[in-house]
């Protein structure tokens, strides 16, 4: 039901059950807010959405109170101003003032709304809170400082990743967020999946950086400088950049991480490929002995984490085949330090990634070949960006460049990755490929690609029966289990922990709405759909790089270095 | 360390699982039995309620009553209360941290004594007040403090 309420003495409509902050967005009226997310139930915690209503004695948050016939509201009056203003000096009170070295400067909600309510002096003087840097985890560190109690971490850690690491520890001014008997971060049940980075209006919770690592490497000449990125790099980078993404983007890309001091660039993609035949093939194996256990992929380490510490009967169920990021580093170490005549320790290998718990992924016992690591460093494409500026290099002037032997090619299916969904439905397309020798149709995918955090379909290639699953998000696990305890029988079981899948990853630029994360998904079936190495073409260069690589070297020929293991952990839950 | 073990899953097993209203009465229980709430507890009573312990962790260290290190074989309760406060129980604090080492809430190394501060016991006109194991001392001063300290480490030497 629509009515007409009166804001700044002008007419407005509003819709009967929303909140007062809908209705003023709708019709384009902003007001400031810090502790709200979209999509997340009101707490109005921070009250900096505080309205005047007419005849109400107190100020009203405009997030949490529902709109009403009556009400006749002013949104910017003197003292609503006031009132916004003194919140945001009082959390500033006991704020650092490290704002010039913050790795969050010019990138801060807090920072922002300082500037728009105009403060221009520490009117209140707080007790400074202590430092209380959490360095301990690989991918995420917590600054205790910085942060502002908005509460948006605890929210997302319990109601979308539904891990409930973080929660606020101790009562009044006391009150901090913490994790479980006060535990560092690498020792509690956090699985690095860093969406809580993506929502903190701070810098309080950030990705761990390991730019001057790779600066340093790179200066050394030593050392043979080779890098790998994902399908979904070229495209974040050109939308971190803020430039409309060229066609030969991923060329481009190429280029510029040669000038930046890279002897070799790589593609991820290839190791996506390599992981998705050996899954078609290990599912194929399966179904010919009508084997009743699911294979869980094992792609996200942020869903590889949370199984070992969560889910311990599951694990033998995982895929043991490492995921892309891992079997292009082993190749690149291996191939390559063969071809050159060079040690693999001489390799210092880098990967640009959309993910936070890629940063993890590389630091296991488990991603190891002969106690080298398979990847030495990983860098989030903010930070690849971070490095594009600071070397001052000229995106548009950049010529494109192609990558380079032997992991130079990768199929269009490999991009599906990024997706939730995707790699299900490259496993798949590739079985159908197998048995009939022609590629699927894309609309057959309709019900995987899109509807909620669970998501089931069967196909039938070439008379067989594959039923899949697709887990968008952990909140869409209990789910599965529901549905396999009434005695439905998954093939591919496929988990992404950030919603949407690694488009939605910490390490990119923060999709503030459902439309920006819909554009992400709607580039990759795009590149998908125009790229020319599609599932045909595409057979015939694996077989020659199976043929050329593979077959030929004896520690690839029995696939030891592309598995891994994994083992139970103990974490406080 | 056994025995509490045992203890709390006796105390556990009286609970229904799933019902979060009771969290607050089975953690009180834990640390009436146990004298504090271990991690190990912790992590029991979270399976029982489907909860990460990072939210009962959260919830008991809301509350002062909650503990998380064990006590001391001797725990000191020292009045904070306005008029013990006002009558010098800082002093007795004082003092007591000058012999333990201590911090209200923490346990010496040699897990022999443990002392907190508590809101007004209800005792105004005796203050200061000291609690050793349940045992008042009354009227205290800062100078009792230590010879009750060295008995008590007389005590302790002797069994």
């Amino acid at each position: 039901m629509l009515f007409s309420i009166t804001v700044n003495n002008r007419k407005i409509t509003a819709e009967k059950g929303e909140t007062i902050l809908s209705a003023l967005n709708r019709n384009g009226i902003n007001i400031p807010t810090l502790c709200r997310m979209k999509d997340f139930t009101p707490t109005g915690a921070c009250r900096l959405c505080v309205v005047e209503v007419e005849g109400r004695e107190n100020l009203v948050t405009a997030c949490s109170e529902p709109v009403e016939e009556w009400m006749n509201i002013r949104t910017h009056s003197p003292r609503v101003i006031k009132a916004r203003k003194t919140i945001v000096e009082l959390l500033l009170s006991k704020h650092p003032d490290e704002c010039l070295f913050c790795i969050n400067n010019l990138d801060c909600e807090l920072q922002r709304l300082a500037a728009e309510l105009n403060i221009r002096e520490r009117r209140i003087k707080g007790r400074k809170i202590k430092p209380g840097i959490d360095q301990s985890g690989h991918s995420i560190v917590k600054e205790l400082s910085k942060c502002v109690l908005c509460g948006r971490c605890v929210r997302v850690c319990e109601e979308l990743v539904t891990v409930s690491t973080l929660d606020f520890i101790n009562r009044g001014q006391k009150t901090r967020v913490g994790t479980s008997m006060n535990q560092d971060l690498n020792f509690t049940s956090c699985i690095n999946c860093g969406q809580c980075v993506n929502v903190c209006p701070t810098g309080a919770l950030h990705v761990k950086q390991n730019i001057t690592e790779v600066q340093e490497y790179l200066s050394n000449h030593d050392y043979l400088k080779v890098v790998q990125y994902s399908p979904m790099v070229p495209l974040a980078v050109a939308e971190e950049l803020g430039i409309k993404a060229p066609k030969d983007i991923d060329r481009i890309l190429n280029g510029i991480l040669k000038k930046i001091g890279f002897n070799k660039v790589f593609l991820t993609g290839t190791g996506t490929d390599i992981m998705i035949e050996a899954l078609a093939e290990e599912i194929l194996k399966r179904t010919d002995a009508t084997d009743q256990s699911p294979l869980f992929v094992s792609a996200c380490p942020a869903w590889v984490k949370y199984a070992e510490q969560s889910l311990h009967d599951e694990l033998e169920n995982l895929s043991k085949l490492k995921p892309p990021q891992q079997i292009t580093g082993s190749l690149i170490k291996t191939i390559l330090s063969k071809q050159l005549g060079i040690k693999p320790q001489q390799i210092y290998s880098v990967s640009v990634t959309p993910c936070t718990a890629m940063k993890f992924e590389a630091r296991r016992d488990s991603m190891m070949t002969k106690g080298i690591c398979d990847v030495d460093s990983v860098l989030t494409v903010r930070e690849l960006v971070k490095l594009i500026r600071l070397y001052g290099i000229d995106v548009s002037g950049t010529e494109g460049e192609a990558a380079d032997e032997p992991l130079n090619v990768r199929s269009a299916l490999s991009v599906l990755a990024e997706v939730s969904g995707g790699i299900t439905e490259s496993i798949v397309r590739k079985i159908f490929f197998r048995l009939t020798g022609k590629d699927a149709d894309r609309k057959m995918f309709r019900n995987i690609r899109s509807g909620g955090s669970f998501r089931e379909a069967e196909f039938a290639p070439g008379g067989r029966k594959i039923a899949v699953a697709v887990v968008d998000g952990l909140s869409g696990l209990p789910r599965l289990y529901q549905s396999i305890a009434s005695g439905r029988k998954y093939h591919i079981v496929e988990v992404m922990v950030c919603p949407g899948g690694c488009v939605n990853g910490a390490g990119l630029q923060v999709c503030m709405s459902k439309e920006d994360l819909k554009n992400r998904v709607k580039q990759i079936y795009q590149t998908e759909e125009s790229d020319i190495l599609q599932i045909e073409t595409f057979s015939r260069h694996l077989a020659d790089f199976r043929g050329k690589y593979l077959d030929k070297d004896e520690l690839l020929k029995d696939k030891k270095i592309l598995h891994t293991y994994f083992s139970k952990r103990d974490v406080l839950l | 360390m056994k025995k509490n073990e045992k203890a709390t899953d006796a105390i556990i097993s009286r609970y229904k699982a799933g019902r979060r209203d009771d969290l607050i009465p089975l953690l009180q229980e834990i640390q009436e039995e146990t004298g504090y709430l271990s991690e190990e507890a912790i992590r029991k009573v979270g399976k029982l309620m489907g909860l990460s312990t990072t939210k009962i962790y959260g919830l008991a260290t809301f509350y002062d009553q909650f503990r998380f290190t064990p006590r001391g074989k001797y725990h000191l309760v020292v009045c904070n209360g306005t008029s013990c406060y006002l009558n010098g129980a800082g002093a007795i604090v004082g003092k007591i941290k000058e012999e333990l080492g201590i911090e209200p809430g923490e346990t010496t190394r040699d897990g022999k004594f443990s002392y907190e501060l508590s809101s007004c016991m209800g005792g105004c006109m005796h203050g200061p007040i000291l609690v050793v194991n349940g045992k008042y001392n009354l009227k205290l001063k800062p100078e009792h403090v230590q010879s009750i300290i060295d008995m008590l480490r007389k005590e302790s030497e002797k069994l």
